[in-house]
């Protein structure tokens, strides 16, 4: 049986088309597109009247809270201190934001090619991490000390996503190659700490650090708890990226390696020179995709007792004065995240266009 | 000597298994401090706390569970709890997730900018953040004297929602159940004789059948066909309730695993190479045959290792039911820790509880994936 033959398409262009096309190509299209339009536009009004038009800005004018159709923006006017910083000194504030802002300029500087070795990135890491820990713990210079148990807000949430990063990806890199080993022992008991280590949930393995660790741990070795959250937080980081740099090394040419070999090159250069720029480069977008997830999942150390900025946020709305307020601030937390976050991955979008292009 | 310490094979075996007496010595010096912490705070060890009562009790449970059940009882119970919320989530955030996609590849311009808003909005916050607010929001609702209601049947106030339901007994629902499993296999057995359609109308004609003998029989004469919820004093009677814990768990962990889902089976169907699809239309395939039977099959073939990691994700994705006070498996171990000072025991309970669950996960995905990969290639 032969299918009946059709007519051959009409080329069509122009406004009309366009509109036709994207609009109304079939009755059920025409119907879904005006149901779908009706939706935007009563989002976009709600928002715009809630949000904009009917908000009350300042506290002066916090009676009007909760009476009218509008958000009450107040709250984030009265907490934003708290819900930044959280428990860290008043006066201090301005170090907080300096140490927010190096880490900040770190994350943006790595994302410049001009940065991508194998020696300037982890100097440049170091740098504005240490940057970081100098002004946030202070003790010197007439800086007064703050200890970590007082760190909080947004500070301590980007420490503690830096502070994975920066162990983490050394300590995946080690995985990776422990786990491509061609010692069986080694490259088996990898595996196996990898496999474990991705299938528990990051927050058992928080709990685990930082109420079963000093149990099994002899004094002297404990740290603090917030060290010891970071630590367990990075080995758990370390599990997933080892598994986007092992696939990044799997990807590069058998060839390469093999002409090194016999180039005679030492292995630490073959690793250094030849295999790890290239596994980063194919890797790059899961690896930013990683950094995202990560920076997500620094809100789980809430419930762990930090006072990071979701566990201050929350705060806020615990009292009675602002209770009513959840959804603002509710909304204020999610536009924080959704800033970086964003940032974030679209860079990750752009680099995987750039490399698509280099690549040919 | 030294031709020995030379060889290759030597020093690769000498550092293995210096590697390994390394692990076992960290491994056994732990164990050592740890027995040492433990008897000098006077701890118990051992697993005979699992027979003792917890004295203490929890909010949400798909069993019966009280302060007199036992510590294995409770664990159980936990997760019950985390496979209830985490299986509903994957099966509604994977149908939310393919409306999702479907929308983004679609050629109507609305429901690109909706889907896609969608999935950037939910996809880029952090889901202890979404979940705490569905729980805010549902609490914030009015008490069920002023609850809102749906033409006075559901209604929805600050315990949650709630909703008529068939009046079944728990006997009912075991041969319901029962009844479709073995349609299930009937299904399968019936696919020589008849096509798709048919085989799936015949499955829910039985299953209709089934479930109206069980609901006309199975009751006592007086009762109502359907327990509807009516206001008696501060709470509702009759009906179902789903407690404000469970359905802000359900409903953060649905939307937020649904945006990813979405982007997964989005990158699914986009795999799909253009000249297969072509090649269906030149065969005169209509466009939902082309979706039917070219498409989605291939889409979901290249979907599924990525779906599968999405899906332990969201199982694991369940513990951060703790902040709104949902009783899962991680939320019950932690109470018996503090409870119990069990520590050790239980924390080993917990993570082979999540390596079981995760480990079946992956395997039933890895099931279906040889089942569905195309034959004849490796």
């Amino acid at each position: 049986m032969v299918a009946e033959t059709l007519p051959p398409p009409i080329a069509q262009s122009g406004i009309g088309h366009w509109f036709k096309k994207h609009f109304f190509s079939t009755w059920l299209d025409g119907v879904l597109s005006l149901i779908f339009l009706a939706l935007i536009i009563w989002v976009v009004s709600a928002v715009w009247t809630w949000g904009l038009r009917h908000a009350i800005w300042t506290v002066e004018n916090r009676e009007a809270c909760g009476h009218g159709s509008g958000a009450c923006w107040a709250v984030i006017q009265d907490r934003h201190r708290l819900i930044l910083f959280g428990l860290y000194p008043y006066e201090e504030h301005w170090r907080s934001t300096l140490a927010c802002l190096a880490v900040i300029a770190t994350m943006v500087l790595s994302c410049v090619p001009l940065f991508w070795t194998v020696w300037r990135l982890p100097i440049l890491w170091l740098v504005g991490f240490g940057t970081f820990v100098l002004l946030m713990r202070g003790g010197f210079a007439g800086m007064p000390l703050v200890t970590t148990e007082q760190w909080g807000g947004l500070s301590l949430t980007i420490f503690i996503f830096s502070a994975v990063f920066v162990l983490g990806t050394p300590l995946a890199v080690i995985l990776a190659f422990a786990r491509r080993s061609s010692l069986p022992v080694i490259a088996k008991t990898t595996g196996l700490f990898i496999d474990i280590f991705r299938s528990l949930p990051l927050l058992t393995i928080l709990f685990a650090a930082a109420v079963v660790v000093p149990l099994v741990l002899p004094d002297w070795l404990q740290g603090d708890k917030l060290g010891r959250v970071i630590i367990g937080f990075a080995l758990f980081f370390a599990a997933y990226q080892a598994e986007i740099i092992r696939a990044g090394l799997q990807s590069i040419p058998d060839g390469q390696v093999e002409a090194a070999v016999s180039l005679n090159m030492p292995f630490w250069s073959q690793v250094v020179d030849i295999q790890l720029p290239q596994a980063f480069r194919n890797t790059l977008p899961s690896t930013i995709n990683q950094a995202v997830i990560t920076f997500k999942e620094t809100s789980i150390v809430t419930i762990i007792g930090f006072f990071e900025v979701m566990a201050s946020g929350n705060a806020v709305v615990g009292t009675g004065e602002w209770g009513q307020q959840y959804v603002e601030v509710y909304l204020f937390l999610a536009f924080i995240y959704f800033v970086f976050v964003f940032g974030l991955s679209r860079y990750g979008a752009w680099l995987e266009t750039r490399m698509r292009v280099g690549h040919g | 000597m030294s031709a020995l310490i030379r060889s290759r094979s030597f020093r690769r075996g000498a550092f293995q298994i210096g590697f390994l007496a390394l692990l076992i010595a960290l491994i056994v010096a732990a164990a050592l401090v740890g027995r040492a912490n433990i008897l000098s705070q006077g701890m118990a060890t051992g697993f005979g706390f699992l027979e003792q009562t917890t004295g203490w009790t929890v909010g949400f449970s798909v069993i019966d569970v009280g302060p007199r059940s036992t510590y294995a009882h409770m664990l159980f119970v936990g997760i019950l709890n985390t496979l209830a919320v985490g299986l509903l989530t994957l099966v509604l955030a994977s149908l939310l997730g393919l409306v999702l996609a479907l929308m983004r590849v679609s050629t109507n311009t609305p429901m690109q900018i909706v889907g896609g808003t969608y999935i950037e909005l939910f996809r880029n916050v952090p889901l202890i953040l979404q979940v705490l607010f569905w729980y805010a929001l549902l609490t914030h609702t009015p008490s069920p004297r002023n609850a809102i209601s749906f033409v006075d049947v559901a209604f929805f106030s600050n315990r949650g929602l709630t909703l008529p339901v068939p009046a079944l007994s728990g006997l009912d629902v075991l041969i319901l159940v029962a009844g479709l499993v073995v349609l299930a296999f009937a299904f399968r057995g019936l696919s020589k004789s008849f096509d798709l359609r048919q085989r799936i109308l015949g499955a829910i004609a039985a299953f209709a059948a089934l479930f109206l003998v069980l609901l006309l029989t199975g009751r006592a004469p007086e009762m109502p066909l359907i327990s509807v919820p009516a206001l008696k004093g501060l709470r509702f009677d009759g009906g179902f309730t789903l407690k404000p814990e469970f359905t802000a768990l359900l409903i953060g962990l649905v939307l937020f695993g649904a945006s990813y889902i979405g982007e997964i089976t989005r990158g699914g169907l986009l795999s799909v190479d253009k000249g297969k699809l072509e090649a269906g239309a030149a065969l005169g395939f209509n466009s939902s045959q082309i979706n039917r039977f070219i498409r989605i099959p291939l889409a979901f073939r290249a979907m599924l290792p990525a779906l599968a990691n999405q899906y332990v994700w969201l199982m694991k994705g369940t513990t951060v039911g703790i902040v709104i006070g949902y009783p899962d498996y991680f939320a019950v171990v932690s109470t018996s820790i503090n409870q119990s000072g069990q520590t050790l025991e239980l924390l080993a309970l917990l993570m082979i509880g999540f390596v079981i669950i995760n480990y079946s996960i992956g395997f039933a995905m890895n099931v279906l994936n040889d089942r569905l990969k195309l034959k004849g290639r490796s």
